[in-house]
C-alpha cells in the first residue's frame, strides 16, 4: 500500500487535501450562514447580560469620589486605627463631595454596607467647609458616629471598586468590624428565604403541571389522530394566548367578587361571609403558573408518548400483566424522558418568572425575579439586583446546561 | 374508543373516571380563556355574572367597554360619531395608539428575527457545521434567561448607548426575544429535508442562490412562516423589557394592559383580553395550517 501513488484528483492534487480544503470551505460556509445571527444575538444580548452582571462586583461610587481616603487606605494596612491624617483626608474628601455634589452617592453605596449611614455623609458634607485641625476632634464634634470602627471597616471595603459585598449581601451575610462575614439572623433572613421559596415554588407547580398534565397527554397519545388534533387545541389555545390575557381571567375568576367565589356562594358551598381569597397572594401565584406552564409539560410528554407503541402494554397484557403492572412497569419507564423534558423546561421557566406573580402574588407570592425588579426600579440599589441576578441566571444556567445534556436543545419542539 | 371488551369491571369504571378527570383538566386549560368573552359585555362595572347575564336579558349585556377602548384618551369623545369623530379615535384613542405601537414594533422585530433566525438555522442544519452544539445552546438562550435579566441588562446598556426610548430598541430586544423560535421551527422543518433535491439543482445547472429560492425555499417556507408568526405573538405579548427600557411614546398593548390590571381594573381590560383570544385564535388556525402544510410537502404524513 506505500509503495502506491497517492490517489490524486484530475489537477494531480492529493485527493486527501482536495478533500480537507472542501470539507473545510463547507464548514466555513456553514459558520458564514450562522454568523450575523451570533453576532447580533452578543451585541444586544449576552454583552448587555454581562456588562450587567459586571456590576454586581464593580461600584466606584465610593472609590472614584473618595481619593484621599482611598490613598489614605492604600497607605495603611487592614486594623490600622484611623489616625489624624485619616480623619484629614475625610475632611478633604467631604469638601470634595460638597463640591461635586457626590455625598448623596457616597453615602448611599456606604448606606448598602452599613445601613443608617448615608445622612452622615450628606450632613458631613454640607458642614465640610467648617472643619478646622484637628480633624479628628472636629468631626467627632459633629458626629461622634465617625469614630465607628464598622464605618471605617466598610469604607476600606469601599475603597476599592471591586467588592463582593453585594455578593454576600444577596445571601443574608455582611462583614463586621474585623472583616469577618457574619450571617443574618435565621428571622431576618430576607433574600435566602426569597430563593428557598421560589425554589420550592417552582418544584410544586412542576409537580403539579406533571400531576394534570401526564393523564392528558396520555390521552392525546393514545386517541386516534383526528380527535387528539381537536383535542390539541385545548393545549395550544392557552399557549398561543398572550400571557397577560390569561393572568387577567386568573384575576377575574379567583378575585373575591370574581366568578369562582360567587358560584360557591350562590350553590351554598360558603357563605357570603367566608369569601375565599385565592388571588394575590401564595395561592394565586401557584394556580396562574399552573395554568400557564402546563402546555410545556404537556407538549413534550405528547411528543414522546406519541411513538410508543399500543401493542408494548397489550404485550404485557398478554402475559398476564394487570393494567395498573403494564402501565408502571412497561409504559410509564418509557415516558420517562418526556418527563425529564416538560419537568425541566417549566422548572426552568417557573425559577425566573416575574409577570405573573408581580400582578397577582400579592406579598407572599413574589418570586426572586421580582425582588430583582425592586432593587432595579424602587431602591435603586443596582448592584445587588444585579449580585441576585448572577445568582438566579448561573441557577438557570445550570439547569440549561443540564437540560442540553439530557435531552437535547434540538429536540425542543413547540406546538 | 370503548374500553376494551376484556376489561374487568374495576378496569371499566377507571376507564371512564380517567376520561371525567381529562375532561376537568382540559376545562381547567380553557374555561379561564373562554370565561372572560361574555364577561366583557356585561354591563355593570363587575367581574361576576350578574342575574340579568344569567337570565339571557339584554339589559344585562352591552358594548360599552368596547367602546370605551375607543373613546379613552380622546379629545372630544361625546361628538356625533362621523368622520371626525372616527379621525379622533385614530389619532388620540390610547389604545388605538398602544395598538399601532404594537404592530409596528411587532413587524419590525418579526422580520429582523426572522431573515437572521433562518439564516442561520439553514448553516446550523448542516451537518458539516462546526461548534453546533455549544452555538445553538447560545442562540436559544434569550428563551431560556429569565426575562428580567435580559431586561436589566437592556436598560444598562440601552441608557449607555442612547437607545433607551427608541423604537429601534424595543425592536432590537424584541427580535432577540423572538430568535429562538424562528431557530426551533426553521430547524424543525429543515430536519426532514431531503438535500439531494438541491444537489439535483446544482447538477441542473442551478446556481446556489437559485437553488435556494427555487428548491429550498418554498419547502421550507410553512415553517419559516410559523417561525416568524411566534416571534411575532413574541414582541406582541411582551411587556418586561417594554417597562424597562420604553419611553412614553412606545407603550404597547401589554404595557397598557399591565397599567390597567396594576391601577384599576376595569372589565374594559376583559374587551381588550377578548380581541386578544380572538386574535389568538387566528394565529393558532394558522399555524396548524402552515404545520399540516409542511407535513405534507417533506411527505411526513398521507396528504
Amino acid at each position: 500500500m506505500t509503495d502506491a501513488a497517492p490517489l490524486t484528483t484530475a489537477d494531480g492534487r492529493p485527493l486527501k487535501a482536495s478533500l480537507a480544503s472542501a470539507q473545510a470551505r463547507s464548514r466555513r460556509r456553514a459558520f458564514l450562514l450562522v454568523l450575523p445571527l451570533l453576532l447580533f444575538i452578543l451585541v444586544t444580548f449576552v454583552v448587555p447580560i454581562g456588562q450587567m452582571l459586571f456590576r454586581s462586583v464593580h461600584n466606584d461610587a465610593f472609590s472614584a469620589n473618595m481619593p484621599n481616603l482611598v490613598a489614605w487606605f492604600a497607605e495603611n494596612p487592614a486594623g490600622t486605627d484611623p489616625d489624624e491624617a485619616a480623619f484629614a483626608a475625610l475632611a478633604a474628601d467631604l469638601l470634595l463631595a460638597r463640591e461635586n455634589r457626590t455625598a448623596g452617592q457616597i453615602g448611599t453605596r456606604v448606606n448598602y454596607d452599613l445601613s443608617g449611614s448615608r445622612s452622615l455623609f450628606t450632613s458631613g458634607a454640607r458642614s465640610a467647609n467648617r472643619y478646622e485641625a484637628p480633624f479628628r476632634e472636629a468631626l467627632l464634634d459633629k458626629d461622634e458616629d465617625w469614630g465607628d470602627p464598622q464605618l471605617w471597616q466598610v469604607m476600606r471595603s469601599a475603597s476599592s471598586a471591586y467588592t463582593g459585598s453585594f455578593y454576600l449581601a444577596a445571601v443574608d451575610a455582611t462583614r463586621d468590624e474585623t472583616g469577618a462575614i457574619t450571617w443574618a439572623a435565621e428571622n431576618r433572613q430576607i433574600y435566602i428565604d426569597l430563593f428557598v421559596r421560589t425554589l420550592l415554588l417552582s418544584a410544586l407547580i412542576t409537580f403539579l403541571t406533571f400531576l394534570l398534565g401526564y393523564p392528558i397527554a396520555h390521552l392525546l397519545a393514545t386517541l386516534p389522530l383526528r380527535y387528539s388534533n381537536l383535542l390539541m387545541i385545548f393545549v395550544l389555545l392557552p399557549f398561543w394566548t398572550s400571557l397577560l390575557v390569561r393572568t387577567t381571567s386568573w384575576i377575574v375568576l379567583l378575585q373575591q367578587q370574581g366568578v369562582v367565589n360567587s358560584t360557591l356562594v350562590a350553590t351554598g358551598i360558603i357563605d357570603d361571609g367566608n369569601r375565599l381569597s385565592m388571588i394575590y397572594n401564595q395561592a394565586g401565584t401557584i394556580i396562574a403558573m399552573t395554568h400557564i406552564l402546563l402546555p410545556f409539560m404537556v407538549l413534550p410528554l405528547y411528543s414522546v408518548m406519541r411513538p410508543i407503541p399500543p401493542s408494548y402494554v397489550r404485550a404485557a397484557r398478554s402475559l398476564g400483566a394487570s393494567s395498573w403492572k403494564a402501565f408502571r412497569a412497561v409504559y410509564f419507564p418509557l415516558t420517562v424522558p418526556g418527563i425529564a423534558a416538560g419537568g425541566l423546561l417549566v422548572f426552568i421557566l417557573a425559577v425566573g418568572y416575574y409577570i405573573t406573580p408581580a400582578l397577582v402574588g400579592g406579598a407572599s407570592g413574589q418570586l426572586i425575579s421580582n425582588l430583582i425588579a425592586y432593587h432595579m426600579t424602587t431602591s435603586l440599589n443596582w448592584s445587588l439586583a444585579a449580585a441576585l441576578a448572577s445568582i438566579l441566571l448561573g441557577l438557570v444556567l445550570l439547569l440549561y446546561w443540564l437540560y442540553d445534556r439530557l435531552i437535547g436543545i434540538d429536540n425542543l419542539k413547540l406546538g | 374508543m370503548p374500553a376494551p371488551s376484556y376489561a374487568t369491571p374495576l378496569e371499566k369504571t377507571w376507564y371512564y373516571v380517567y376520561r371525567v378527570i381529562c375532561a376537568l383538566i382540559f376545562l381547567f386549560l380553557i374555561a379561564p380563556i373562554l370565561i372572560i368573552i361574555p364577561l366583557s359585555f356585561n354591563a355593570e362595572p363587575y367581574f361576576t355574572f350578574t342575574e340579568k347575564m344569567l337570565s339571557f336579558d339584554a339589559d344585562g349585556y352591552s358594548t360599552r367597554w368596547y367602546d370605551l377602548l375607543l373613546t379613552f384618551g380622546m379629545q372630544a369623545p361625546d361628538g356625533a360619531r362621523d368622520w371626525s369623530w372616527w379621525g379622533d379615535v385614530w389619532a388620540n384613542a390610547t389604545w388605538v395608539q398602544v395598538a399601532k405601537n404594537s404592530v409596528i414594533i411587532g413587524f419590525f422585530s418579526t422580520i429582523l428575527a426572522t431573515c437572521l433566525g433562518t439564516l442561520a438555522a439553514l448553516g446550523l442544519s448542516r451537518p458539516e457545521m462546526p461548534f453546533r452544539r455549544a452555538i445553538m445552546a447560545v442562540l436559544i438562550s434569550p428563551m431560556i434567561v429569565p426575562i428580567i435579566i435580559t431586561a436589566t441588562g437592556l436598560f444598562f446598556f440601552y441608557s449607555a448607548t442612547g437607545l433607551a426610548g427608541s423604537y429601534v430598541g424595543i425592536v432590537l430586544a424584541h427580535a432577540t426575544l423572538g430568535i429562538p423560535f424562528v431557530i426551533i421551527t426553521v430547524t424543525a422543518t429543515l430536519i426532514g429535508f431531503d438535500h439531494s433535491l438541491t444537489r439535483a439543482a446544482a447538477s441542473l445547472g442551478a446556481d446556489p442562490t437559485t437553488a435556494f429560492f427555487k428548491i429550498t425555499m418554498p419547502l421550507i417556507l410553512p415553517g419559516v412562516i410559523s417561525g416568524a408568526l411566534f416571534a411575532f405573538v413574541t414582541s406582541f405579548d411582551e411587556v418586561v423589557v417594554v417597562l424597562f427600557i420604553a419611553g412614553f411614546d412606545q407603550q404597547t398593548i401589554p404595557r397598557q394592559m399591565w397599567n390597567g390590571i396594576r391601577e384599576q381594573i376595569s372589565p374594559a381590560i376583559l374587551s381588550v383580553a377578548t380581541i386578544l383570544v380572538i386574535f389568538s385564535i387566528a394565529l393558532l388556525t394558522t399555524v396548524e395550517l402552515l404545520r399540516r402544510r409542511s407535513e405534507r410537502l417533506r411527505g411526513l404524513s398521507p396528504a
